[in-house]
Order: structure tokens, then C-alpha cells, then sequence
């Protein structure tokens, strides 16, 4: 049998009992066995808040990819794990506060840019705006590269929240 | 009970609940009210070790011959921190132990207190799973849960650290949770489908193999019998990890002995051609494939273990099962019979005529010179041991220490039933098997427990000689003396042009009378006619012994496979050099 040698991106989300030091296992476990995670999310999903989900981004091989899903499904915490592109089609969004500071034509260009990616204005200041974008991760870092140019000053992403389309749940 | 108890007292009802006999453990500021609640109890006893490292190797001795979960008490910081490595070394080999940490009182968390260490950071690696008990309605829960956890799955180590204002404070005492964990539910009925699939490949083999590790072993006595019934079912040839040894009887005419990077010819050479393979309990450890791309190339592979991130890890299987190793035997061993298809007699024949030329090399061959005055092999020594251990017909223990001693231990010394050899495989902690063999002989009072060792190796934890002469354990230290870290010597020499850095062991003490200092009996042999008779003495000696065996120091651990290198390289004997024998400069960086 050969190995597929090539790297996927994979959204995995999992399931764990809100428990102290959890999140710090999770990443525990990536860290030790040389994992990458390019965007994690975490935060409390049921009534009681007994239940966290954590959303990770990481990319791998094929081999790599279950080894991960099988590794943090070994964690005695950990009630389920999804790899949410291999189960079926899913949708991933983030937010990101992003600002820009700038006069003039730069400032007015980047407004007009916002409102092209339907971000929001969340403060401005006559030499500033912060701006509010949602979506996927390709187009926050569209709209990032073209304000750069512009005055680009500061951004904080929250990393992806992801869930399964239609019924299907985690 | 009344919610009127001490958290100590709740913690040592949880224990008894749990069935715990025994406890390892070593006193400090911390763990002073659990020690008070131990002194006013007998349900549970307690035995010092001397060092908090030695605590849980006891521990996981204990766990090893009996079966059940051995059970560590420690202080906070340095009691935590020494207890680590012991830690890691059960998670490597997969040892249920739970080691209860005391810790700074819950209000000084955080503070840099003095004896204060973050002991559930510390050990989240190295650990199955860790606990810091912070409101006493919790800590009934998490021992009854921290038993489950260690035992159950594939087990290992739990650490429940315990603050001294929770086990002074009163708590409420709960039952097991009936319901077990809420999230942990490892799975240990396998696929029947898997099963009939793995059995009709193994059915259609021509050269199959059968690979069992450590995971038969824990899976109980049932899954290690199982196993020699299948073996004996198929008549197909069998091996076995360094974890795995005892589970086929080694008398087994079918059971090839150990793989791997010292093991057989006749086994590395059938894991290369087998053109089917089942693994069972065993995780394709480096030590065992050697080169990953040569690791049995032409075979169809079937991986049966408990834990799902061991399967496909290493090496790509067809068949996955997921299970526990004896429910997966009962299973593989019905789908066979179930199945009226005949297996190949005539090619299976030929692969047993193929199996028996390699074992016709002899690769465990070794010259001993009779003579009087002449050196001692180490492997002579450990034959000597094994025959006349055997005469004796009591049950034997073995546990040692890490390098080529070990190594010729399990070349050398048969066994014939699970939980009897304790070794530190995945871990390889040199210091291992002095406080395992205290655990075994706790476990097994009338038992002979023999500690094989180095004589650099049994230096790491020669403090445990104090606990075997308090308990009056007649534990029987075999010390093979060859005045070097011997298996680093030999890679030195055959990796590193013979410069011996830092090898030599000078300034050795004197162990016959070290062996006196600790109130135990010392002997010692220095050439081949006098070998007999200090193993006679030493097993006729009813208290504790060390016996200092001055061995070859040249002499080096064959057959290998060089790291980085494949089974069918594998080097037999010391004619064949190092280098020229297939290590490779890829290889060189592995360990």
C-alpha cells in the first residue's frame, strides 16, 4: 500500500467535557506530536456549559490527519471528533476586527472596500476606522490584502467556528 | 458514609472501594494527612521505597505480575517531579497505575509555594489522564474515575494531585459512578466483520505470521490463552515484542521468539517474506520494523489493538481491527472454525521448512570457554541462570534493567506464561528493574523475583537495596558486570570508530559489600568455574542477594539489525562490521 505523501487542510471539531486544562491538552497534544494548528477556536456549546467545542485548523497528510483525529479521540475528555470536510459538506466562518488608519484618499478607498466585502464600521475616528468582517477564511484575508496597501494597523482574527450543513450534527 | 469524614479519610475509602491492598510511597509536608489516615487504618498497607522514581516502577511491577492497578502516593513538588519519570515509562508501556501527588494547599496554587510544582501540567504528557481535585464534592469521583481510566482502554498512568486544605477539610464520600466516565468510552468489542475478514486473509495465507505484543498480556490471562489456542489452531509461526514475551509459551515449537532490532534471525526473516501478517497488541514500534519502507514489504497486514491511534500509524494496514486482544482471539478463533475452507497445508508446509533452515543459523549461538579461569560470556551466565532457575521448579519472576543485559534476558531466558517478565520497553529507563522487582515481590511474597541487571544500570536506583532489606524481600539482584554502559559501548563501537566516550563505569563499588551495607547477601563471580556455584548460593539464600557477575566486557548484544536498516539485514554475529553492514547515514541519527 503506498502513502499519500500530499498535504490536505482538514476542520476538525471536537466534542470535550469542559473540564480544567482541556484546552491545554488539545494543544498539549499537538505541540508534543509535531502537529500543526493553523486556527483553534474553543467556547462552552451547552446550557450548563459543561460541553466545549473546540474547532481546529491543521493540515497533514493523509496518514498524519488520522492519526490526529485518532490521537484527540484518545483523550479521556474528548466525547467526539469530526473531520467536518470528510463527513459531508460544511460551512466555516470567523471574524476579524481590523483597522485602518489613514486620511484622505487611503481612508476613503478603504471604506468603499468595506462595504464591497459588507464589513461593518465598529468605530472611527477622523484618522482611523475598525472594521467588522465575518466569513470564511479566504475572504478575510482577501479583504486584508487589500487594505494593507492602505493602512492596514492592527487585526484580531478569532479563528474558525465551523458545523456540518443540514441535520447532521456533531 | 457521613459527610463528617477528612478528605484523607474519603481518598483512603475510595482506595479500599477500589480494592487497593498495597500503596508505594514516599512521605512529605503535602501528604501528611493521608499519611495520618493511613497510620490509623490496616485495610491498606504501605511501603516506603526511597526514592519517589522507584515508587512507581514498584507500582508498575505490581500492576505487571498481578493484573490489577498498583497505586503510588508522593508529596508535592520533588515528590511529583521524581515520580515522572516512572510516569512516562508506564504510559509508554501501557501499565495501569494511579499515583495520588499531594499538592500546596488550594489557596497558595499559583503562589510559588515552597514544595509547589504545576503537577498536572507537569504530567498531562505523561499521563493517560491527570486530575487536580479542587472542591472536596469532586474527589470521591475522581478516584473511582481515575481507576477506571487506568485500567480500563489501553490502560496507564492517572494522576490525582491532591491539595492539603482538601484532604484536611471534610468531604462527602460517593460510590463508583455507575454510568463510569462521561465522555471515556473505549471501545473493546471489535468489528465482527473485521474479524471474518482479518480470519479468511489468515485462512488464504501461504507464509503467514502471527506479531502479539504487550496488549495480549494486558488484556488478561483468557486473551494470552486464547492466543496459544489460535496458534496451535493455525500452526502458523508466531513472534513476539520484548512487551509481548510469555504470552506463547517460548517451549511453543511454533513461537519463533522475540523480533525486532535483537531478535531472532527465524523471526525478522518471516516478518520479511510473510506474505500475511497479524498484529495483535503490539504498535509497529521502531525497535520492531527497523526500516519503515523494508518493514515486510510483500505482506497483507491485519493490526488488531485496543487504541485506534496505534493502528495506521506507523505502518498502513488492510485490516484494522479495533478491540480488546482476547475478545479479538475468541472472534478470530470462531471465524476460522466457522470457515470450512481449508487453509494451504502444502504451502504452509514448505514456509515451516523455509522458517526451520534460518533457525538452523542458530543466531543465539555463543562460545563459552570452559576452562578454568576463563571470562564469562553474559549470555553463558543468563543460560546458567534460566537452567538452573528451572530445576528449582518455583514460579519465577523476572524484571531488569535497560541495555544489552536486557536484551540477552530476553534472548535467553524463556517464559512461559504472561507476568512474569518485567522489562521497560518503550521507555527504556535504566533504574527500572530494582523497584519493580520490590513490586513483584510485594505481589507475590513466595514468589522468586530476580532482578537481571547491568551493573550501570542498577546504580540509578541501588537506594531501593534499603527498601528490600526493610520488607525483607528476598529479592535476588544479577548483576552482569562488564564495567561499561555495555550497549553503548557496542554502538560506539559500531557506529562510532570505538571511541568509548564516557562509557567506562570507573570507580564501581565494591558490590558484595554493598550488598552487606543493605543488610542483604553479597557474591561474586569472576571467571566461568565459579559461576554455577554463585547462582546455586544465591538461590538458595532465602533473604535478599546481589550477585556481582564480572562478565566479558567486549562482548556484544547479535543478532542486530542496525538502526535504519531492514530485517533481512540483519548483522549475526561480531565478524560482521557495523558500517559495513547496512548502517546507513539516515540511520546514524536514529537511537
Amino acid at each position: 500500500m503506498g502513502r499519500d505523501a500530499s498535504l490536505r487542510s482538514a476542520t476538525i471539531s471536537v466534542l470535550v467535557e469542559n473540564e480544567p486544562g482541556i484546552l491545554a491538552r488539545v494543544v498539549g497534544l499537538f505541540s508534543g506530536r509535531g502537529y500543526n494548528i493553523d486556527s483553534l477556536t474553543v467556547a462552552a456549546v451547552d446550557e450548563a456549559g459543561r460541553q466545549s467545542r473546540i474547532n481546529i485548523v491543521t493540515s497533514g497528510t493523509e496518514m498524519v490527519i488520522e492519526q490526529i483525529k485518532a490521537q484527540l479521540g484518545r483523550l479521556v475528555p474528548v466525547y467526539r471528533v469530526a473531520d467536518l470536510g470528510r463527513e459531508g459538506p460544511h460551512i466555516a466562518r470567523e471574524m476579524a476586527l481590523i483597522k485602518v488608519a489613514g486620511t484622505g484618499e487611503k481612508r476613503a478607498e478603504a471604506l468603499r472596500l468595506a462595504e464591497a466585502f459588507r464589513a461593518r464600521v465598529i468605530d472611527a475616528t477622523t484618522e482611523s476606522f475598525i472594521f467588522e468582517l465575518t466569513g470564511g477564511t479566504e475572504k478575510l484575508d482577501a479583504f486584508l490584502a487589500l487594505v494593507r496597501p492602505l493602512g492596514l494597523a492592527e487585526v484580531s482574527r478569532t479563528g474558525i467556528a465551523a458545523i456540518a450543513r443540514g441535520t447532521r450534527t456533531i | 458514609m457521613s459527610g463528617e469524614q477528612s478528605g484523607a479519610e474519603v481518598l483512603l475509602q475510595a482506595l479500599k472501594e477500589q480494592g487497593v491492598e498495597v500503596i508505594f510511597g514516599y512521605p512529605g509536608g503535602a501528604v501528611l494527612p493521608i499519611y495520618d489516615g493511613l497510620f490509623r487504618q490496616n485495610a491498606i498497607r504501605h511501603v516506603l521505597v526511597r526514592h519517589e522514581q522507584g515508587a512507581v516502577h514498584a507500582a508498575e511491577g505490581y500492576a505487571r505480575s498481578t493484573g490489577k492497578v498498583g497505586v503510588v502516593l508522593v508529596t508535592s513538588g520533588p515528590g511529583a517531579t521524581n515520580a515522572v519519570t516512572g510516569l512516562v515509562d508506564a504510559l509508554m508501556d501501557s501499565i495501569p497505575v494511579v499515583c495520588l501527588t499531594g499538592q500546596v494547599p488550594t489557596h497558595l496554587i499559583g503562589n510559588d509555594a515552597f514544595q509547589e510544582a504545576d503537577t498536572t501540567g507537569i504530567t498531562r504528557p505523561a499521563t493517560k489522564h491527570n486530575y487536580l481535585v479542587k472542591r472536596p464534592q469532586d474527589l470521591a469521583r475522581a478516584v473511582h474515575e481515575a481507576f477506571i481510566v487506568a485500567r480500563s482502554g489501553r490502560p496507564g498512568p492517572v494522576v490525582i494531585d491532591l491539595p492539603k486544605d482538601i484532604m484536611i477539610g471534610s468531604a462527602p464520600y460517593s460510590d463508583p459512578p455507575e454510568d463510569g466516565h462521561p465522555s471515556y468510552r473505549p471501545r473493546t468489542e471489535p468489528d465482527p466483520a473485521a474479524v471474518r475478514r482479518a480470519a479468511a486473509l489468515l485462512k488464504g495465507a501461504k507464509r503467514p505470521i502471527i506479531y502479539t505484543g504487550g496488549g495480549v498480556i494486558n488484556s488478561g490471562e483468557e486473551a494470552a490463552a486464547l492466543l496459544g489456542t489460535f496458534v496451535r489452531l493455525t500452526g502458523y509461526p508466531c513472534t513476539s515484542t520484548l512487551m509481548g514475551l510469555g504470552a506463547v509459551p517460548a517451549s511453543d515449537p511454533r513461537f519463533l521468539g522475540m523480533l525486532g532490532m535483537h531478535g531472532t534471525y527465524e523471526a525478522n526473516l518471516a516478518m520479511h517474506g510473510a506474505d500475511v501478517m497479524l498484529a495483535i497488541g503490539a504498535r509497529f514500534d521502531d525497535r520492531v520494523t527497523g526500516r519503515l519502507d523494508a518493514f515486510s514489504p510483500g505482506s497483507r497486514k491485519i493490526h488488531a489493538d485496543i487504541d485506534p491511534s496505534s493502528v495506521n500509524k506507523n505502518v498502513p494496514v488492510e485490516v484494522p481491527i479495533i478491540g480488546d486482544a482476547g475478545r479479538v482471539l475468541a472472534g478470530l478463533i470462531e471465524a476460522w472454525e466457522a470457515d470450512p475452507k481449508a487453509h494451504d497445508r502444502a504451502a504452509l508446509a514448505e514456509w515451516w521448512r523455509t522458517i526451520d533452515e534460518w533457525r538452523a543459523k542458530e543466531c543465539l549461538a555463543f562460545t563459552q570457554d570452559a576452562a578454568k579461569g576463563a571470562v564469562i560470556k553474559p549470555q553463558h551466565a543468563i543460560r546458567r541462570l534460566y537452567e538452573m532457575t528451572v530445576a528449582l521448579g518455583r514460579e519465577v519472576f523476572v524484571t531488569t534493567e535497560v541495555g544489552q543485559h536486557q536484551m540477552w534476558a530476553a534472548q535467553h531466558f524463556r517464559f512461559e506464561q504472561p507476568r512474569h517478565w518485567m522489562t521497560s520497553g518503550g521507555l527504556g529507563t535504566m533504574g527500572y528493574g530494582l523497584p519493580a522487582a520490590v513490586g513483584v515481590q510485594v505481589a507475590h511474597p513466595e514468589g522468586l523475583v530476580i532482578d537481571i541487571a547491568g551493573e550501570a544500570s542498577i546504580l540509578m536506583n541501588i537506594q531501593e537495596m534499603s527498601t528490600i532489606a526493610q520488607y525483607r524481600l528476598p529479592v535476588k539482584v544479577f548483576i552482569l558486570n562488564n564495567q561499561y554502559m555495555g550497549m553503548v559501548r557496542q554502538w560506539q563501537e559500531l557506529l562510532h570508530g570505538g571511541r568509548y566516550a564516557e562509557s567506562y563505569m570507573a570507580a564501581l563499588p565494591d558490590f558484595v559489600k554493598l550488598a552487606e551495607s543493605f543488610h542483604a547477601t553479597g557474591l561474586r563471580a569472576e571467571s566461568v568455574d565459579q559461576l554455577d556455584e554463585v547462582i546455586r548460593v544465591m538461590l538458595e539464600t532465602e533473604g535478599p542477594v546481589i550477585a556481582d557477575i564480572a562478565v566479558d566486557p567486549k562482548e556484544n548484544c547479535f543478532p542486530m539489525i542496525p538502526s535504519g536498516a531492514a530485517h533481512n539485514d540483519m548483522i549475526l554475529s561480531a565478524a560482521t562490521e557495523g558500517r559495513a553492514a547496512g548502517i546507513t547515514d539516515p540511520g546514524l541519527v536514529l537511537v
